[in-house]
Formats: C-alpha cells, structure tokens, sequence
C-alpha cells in the first residue's frame, strides 16, 4: 500500500510537471511541424482524470520511443538526420476537450504529425479533426470498431481493435472441441457482456466468429455498468453448464465475475474474460482465477523483435529501467511506443514532410516491431497482429493462443476452484 | 424468457439459490432502508445521499484492511467513524435545510452526495475493490445450491444491526425521544427534549447504519465510488413501498427486492435487474394512488 502511494504520488508529480509543460507551450507562439533539426509529433492525451493513469504510461511509451529512436541516430529525411519530439497537452479524460486540443495542435501550433489520445472515447473525439484537415494521426490506444467504419483516410491504429479482444477463445473452444472428437457447433456458449461501447464491440466480435463456427448461445445478458451483482446470470450458467463462458465488463465486471465464480462454484471448463490484470484477480482470489483466459494486445514474453529496441523483453527491461515504479509494463505503454516507430518508418519513406505523401507511406507500412506485426487495411487498423490469449496458470500469466506464440498449452478443463 | 422459467420448474433447486442470494442481499437492502426511513419519519429529510454513506463505509473497510483489520472486526469501528461523519454533517449542513422545504433538503444532500463520490474517488481512484473476508463456500444438493460463508455471517450481521437499533428505539431515553419528536417535534420540545441533539443524534445513526451496511456490500460486493446511486434509489424503493413508519413493512419489502432482483435477473436478464427496482417503485405508487382514490371515495 504505502508502494502504491509512493507510485501515485510519483506518477502524480509527473502529471502535475505535464501540466505544467502543456501551459507553458499554450504561451509558446506558434511553432512549425518541423523546425531546425527537430521533427514535432502531437498529442492531446489524458494526463488527468480518469483516464490519468494509463494516460500517462501511453505518454511514456511515446517518450520512451522518441528518445530511443533519437539516441539511435534519429530520422533520417532528405539525407538530413532529424530529432524527434513530441508535445503534450492535457484532455482532461474529456473528448470534448481532446477535439479543441487537437484544433489548438493543428491550427495554433503547426503540428502536422499526430499520436492519438488514450482510450477510445477521446480518440473518436479526434479522429474528425484530423480528418477535417488531412493530417495524419498514428493512435495506440483506441480500439473501438466505431473508428474503422467511417471510411478515415488520415487515422491508422496499431493495436487490434476490441472485436478481437475475445474472438481467439471462440477460436480455441473450437479447437478444443475437436480435439475431444466434438464438432464445433455442438459448442454452447453463455456470454455475460456490459450495456457499453466497448465491450459490445467485444461481444461483435464474439458472435461473427461463434457464427463462424456455427456455435449456439445458451445465455446472452447485459450488465448495466453499476451492476455489482450477477449471481442470478452466474446460477443460470451453473444450470444451463455451457462449454464457454465469455465475460466482458472492463475491470469492474471482471472482479465481480471472479468472485462470484468463486463463490457459486461454476465450474465451466472454458472462461473467457477482458481486464484480468487490471481487475488483479489473481491477487485478490487466488487459485480460483486459475485457468481463466485474458486477452492481452502484447506481452514481454513473446518473441517479437526490431531493431530499435530489441525483443519484447528487452524493451521491458528497458522501460522499467527508465520509468520508476513500474513492477510489469503495461501494454498500453508498449502499443505508444510502436505507433512512434511507425511515424519514423514513414517519414523516412516518404522522405519528405508532405502530409499526403507522408500518410501514404503509413498506409503502406509493413513492418516488424517489439510489439508485433504492423500492417494496415484501408479502414487504418492493423490488421497484421493477432490478439493474444493469456491464460492464469498457477497464479502466472502464460501465453496459451495463438499457437505460433504459445509457451504453455492450455489447461482444459480449467482447475481452478 | 420462457425457457428461463421452464428451467426453474425443472430443478427446483435453483429456485432456493435465489431465494438465499435474494435474502442475504436483501437484509443489506434493509438496514440502508431503514436509515434512511429514519431520516425521513423523525427529521422529514430525503437523504439523497444514502447509498454514498453506504459506498464511504465500504471504502473505510477496504481502507482498514490494507492495515490488515479483518472486515468484520472493522464494523464497529466503521459505524462509529460514519457516526461521527453524520454528526458533522448535521451540525455542518443538515441543521440548516431540517426546517426548510423538500427542495432545499433534497439539493442539500444530492449536493452530499456528490462531494462524496468525488471525495472517494480521489482519495481511492475509480478502481472497484473488494474486502476479502477469507471465509469459504458450503454446497448442497450436489453444488447446486452454493452459499458463501460470508454472505450468511453479513446476514446474521444485519439481523442483529436491526433488531439492535429496534431494541434501542423501543427501551433507551434517546430512543424514546427520537420517536416523540417524530410524533410531534413542537410538543416533544415543550417536554423538555432537546430536539437539535435528537436531529442530530438520529441523522448521525443513519450514518452508522449505512456504514455497517457498507461494510457488509464491500464484503459480499464489489465498491466503486459511483456505485452509491443504485442503493440510494434501492432504500427510496423500499421505503415508498413500505410506508413511513412501518418497520415491519421496510423489512418485508427489503427482502422481497432482494429477491426480485434476483428472479428478474434469472429469467429476464442481468439488463433487466435494476429497472426491476425502479419497475417496481411505478407499481407500488401506482396502487397507492388507486387505493388512495379508493378512500376519497369512502370519505365523500
């Protein structure tokens, strides 16, 4: 406990210095895209509300990415070798105000080179903008399928959207089947998803790929969001004893699930769920999370690897070697610090600062990263990293699915009790 | 829906699951309840902000448990710190709004409630947390029928909160002059009672009640600072239901939500538990007013 205070008050005080750093800039006059021997990335991104702490691991992941990339000869455009920087205003966890600030960016400022805000809601706010004035923006940190079907030309994500949070268990539960000589539609499923954006979008995803495999649903209920409660859902899974039970409901529907799993003993050989990390299920129910699977966009442990930072665990140890406090890297940070890598492909690609051409070269990018795979569809997601499924073994998280990345096979059915 | 229903016909068993979840709820549903019934009857004041006192005694809990007090044992002191905090607000705020309109006592304590939701949130994040009380699960009929230890202690818990408070009403002086001065706060004045520390007494006992019962939700629950509303409209419902004054009643209808929540959420869905509640408050007003209509008729 008092680590954690330390940690905030830490985080805390770099909050407060962001701040500070985004009110001196808004005096600043007006600055240029590119000035000297500096190229100057944008972004408006959550460095209170709350949205405050992921906000400021993205923020430090895009830091992060531009220090090393500078310290490893910078961008090179037109023969000259560029430096990167990146400022920051403060969104407040607002949309609204992730809109203005992106206006104040472009207009006011001249940056033509945009990260994205954290989290989904703000990064709709900002994708219009960019759109407005054709200026490209690389974002970590927005998943939700309401970013790709608008038809943006400027707006490119690198991190896999939210309907493929869950759909790799969908997938896995059809592989188990037909390993026990079952057909992958005799798979019943029960999903227990929240009444919001997010995780409907989850729930999308869960449906086209049990279509796919022509699953049938058993149960289909919707958390509102201050539900603290689903036992009543919980004892219709125990009666109905589904193959699968996906639940999505960010990190509150994630604790309330586990401990009424917990405490009502369904016992469902597969279990499905977003936000076991953050929710700290295994620290605060122990052995009966063992053997739930949870997606995760990245982690330190696969084999993905570039020249910049190396494989995923050094930039693990890289990143806790720079920021304190930080026991696990969040992959939040780590997705910031590949859409910085993007940016720098592109540039020296496009081998010029026109926002046309430079945003055609993003749209070409195809590449290698810590972080995994980078390609985009012409929606702007990437489409090239597959979601990864972790599953609790023995209180670890252990990579499970896709195959080509597994370190561990999946317990089936779970232990966990 | 349908198949819900048939499914509960075919394992009896199940039908007991919810009951009992439905009943060890509903005695936390009842103790808020009953404070805010309190509040109401003895000092005319809507508490608006009676699931935020429930939320605050949650998060003093979880907050003593990261000095390794054991849940439980922190209920008393929980109750005593809410007590204090309802004092303090009383002889900060509610003083003030006691003789006033219903509309200045209700954005009195909506305005409460609202400080305190952004007061725990930044003294905790908006992280839901949990109170583990380490107790395990017994099953019966072949685990069908599951019942956490700590949801049938916290039940026992609320029984006794309740039949103490209703002892202390009925056999202490303080009691005793908190139901004169509901009676009649004019008259009880004339008798010598000092109706300002009897106020003051009895919104500062709401506070502990709501506390304990915080205590009891951080348990079984999750908290969150936001998740006050949904037990501030829950005590409104019982208590409307119920009728002022009658404690039978709000025990009665404190259970009987339990466990509608827990059968609207069986058979129509997690989507349908708390417009359940708020279902119910249209009914209950509804027959009111018929029967209310009723009377008229009789008196003409």
């Amino acid at each position: 406990m008092t680590l954690d205070i330390l940690k905030y008050t830490r985080r805390g005080a770099i909050a407060v210095m962001g701040v500070a750093a985004a009110a001196l800039l808004a005096g600043a006059p007006a600055q240029a895209k590119v000035e000297g021997d500096t190229i100057t990335l944008g972004s408006a991104i959550s460095l209170t509300g709350k949205y405050s702490s992921n906000g400021l691991d993205s923020q430090n992941g895009y830091d992060l990415a531009a220090k090393r990339i500078n310290e490893t000869g910078g961008v090179k455009v037109g023969g000259k070798s560029y430096k990167l920087k990146v400022v920051y205003y403060d969104d407040e966890s607002t949309p609204a105000r992730t809109a203005q600030l992106l206006e104040r960016l472009i207009k006011q400022d001249e940056v033509k080179f945009i990260l994205g805000p954290y989290s989904s809601a703000t990064t709709i706010a900002a994708a219009p903008v960019t759109e407005k004035y054709n200026v490209p923006m690389i974002e970590a940190e927005g998943a939700s399928r309401a970013l790709f079907n608008k038809g943006y030309k400027y707006l490119f994500a690198v991190l896999s959207t939210s309907e493929q949070y869950l759909a790799s268990a969908v997938s896995l539960a059809a592989e188990i089947a037909e390993k026990n000589g079952k057909k992958p539609s005799d798979v019943r499923v029960a999903l227990v998803f929240e009444n919001d954006a997010f995780s409907l979008d989850v729930r999308a995803g869960v449906l086209d790929d049990m279509k796919k495999f022509g699953m049938q649903t058993v149960i289909d209920d919707k958390m509102p969001t201050d539900l603290s409660d689903i036992s009543a859902t919980l004892t219709k899974v125990k009666a109905l004893k589904p193959d699968l039970l996906v639940i999505s409901g960010h990190n509150k529907g994630a604790v309330t699930a586990a401990r009424q799993i917990k405490e009502l003993q369904v016992d469902v050989p597969i279990i499905a769920m977003t936000h076991c990390e953050g929710a700290k299920i295994v620290q605060q129910f122990g052995a009966s999370a063992d053997g739930y699977l949870c997606p995760t966009q990245w982690a330190e442990t696969l084999s993905y690897s570039d020249k910049y930072f190396g494989s995923a665990a050094e930039y693990d140890k890289l990143f806790k070697a720079t920021f304190e406090g930080y026991t696990n890297v969040p992959y939040q940070a780590a997705q910031a610090s590949a859409a910085v890598l993007v940016w720098k492909e592109a540039l020296e690609r496009a081998n010029s600062f026109d926002t046309a051409k430079v945003r055609d070269a993003i749209a070409a990018t195809d590449t290698m990263t810590f972080y995994g795979p980078i390609k985009f569809s012409p929606a702007g997601n990437n489409v090239a990293k597959p979601m990864v499924l972790r599953q609790i073994q023995n209180g670890e998280y252990v990579v499970v699915a896709p195959s080509k990345y597994a370190s561990h096979p999946v317990e089936w059915p779970r232990k966990g009790k | 829906m349908l198949d819900n229903i048939n499914l509960l016909t075919l394992a009896p068993s199940l039908n007991v699951q919810l009951l009992l979840d439905g009943l060890f709820i509903g005695a936390i549903f009842v103790l808020a309840a009953y404070g805010l019934a309190l509040v109401w009857g003895v000092m005319n004041v809507k508490n608006l902000a009676q699931g935020e006192f429930v939320i605050m005694g949650g998060y003093l809990a979880w907050h003593l448990g990261t000095y390794n007090v054991h849940p439980i044992l922190s209920l008393p002191i929980v109750a005593i710190l809410m007590f204090g905090f309802g004092w303090v607000l009383y002889v900060a705020i509610i003083k003030y709004v006691v003789t006033r309109d219903l509309f200045t006592s209700l954005l009195a304590t909506f305005g409460i409630a609202l400080v305190v939701q952004q007061a725990l949130n930044l003294a905790y994040g908006p992280e839901v947390r949990t109170a583990e009380s380490g107790f395990g699960t017994r099953s019966f009929f072949g685990g069908l029928v599951t019942v956490a230890e700590i949801k049938f202690i916290s039940f026992a818990l609320a029984v006794l909160l309740a039949a103490g408070v209703i002892v202390f009403m009925k056999k202490s002086r303080m009691g005793q002059a908190i139901r004169a001065t509901s009676q009649d706060p004019r008259a009880a004045k004339v008798m010598g009672i000092n109706t300002e520390k009897v106020y003051a007494f009895t919104y500062a006992l709401n506070g502990a009640i709501c506390g304990a019962a915080g205590v009891l939700v951080s348990m079984i629950w999750v908290i969150q600072p936001f998740y006050g509303v949904p037990h501030s409209i829950r005590s409104f419902v019982i208590v409307t239901a119920a009728g002022l004054g009658n404690l039978p009643g709000v025990i009665l209808a404190g259970l009987g939500l339990g466990m509608a929540e827990q059968y609207s959420g069986f058979v129509l869905g997690a989507q349908f538990q708390q417009a359940t509640v708020v279902g119910l408050l249209v009914v209950v007003l509804v027959w009111r007013q018929i029967q209310m209509a009723q009377h008229r008729q009789v008196v003409k």
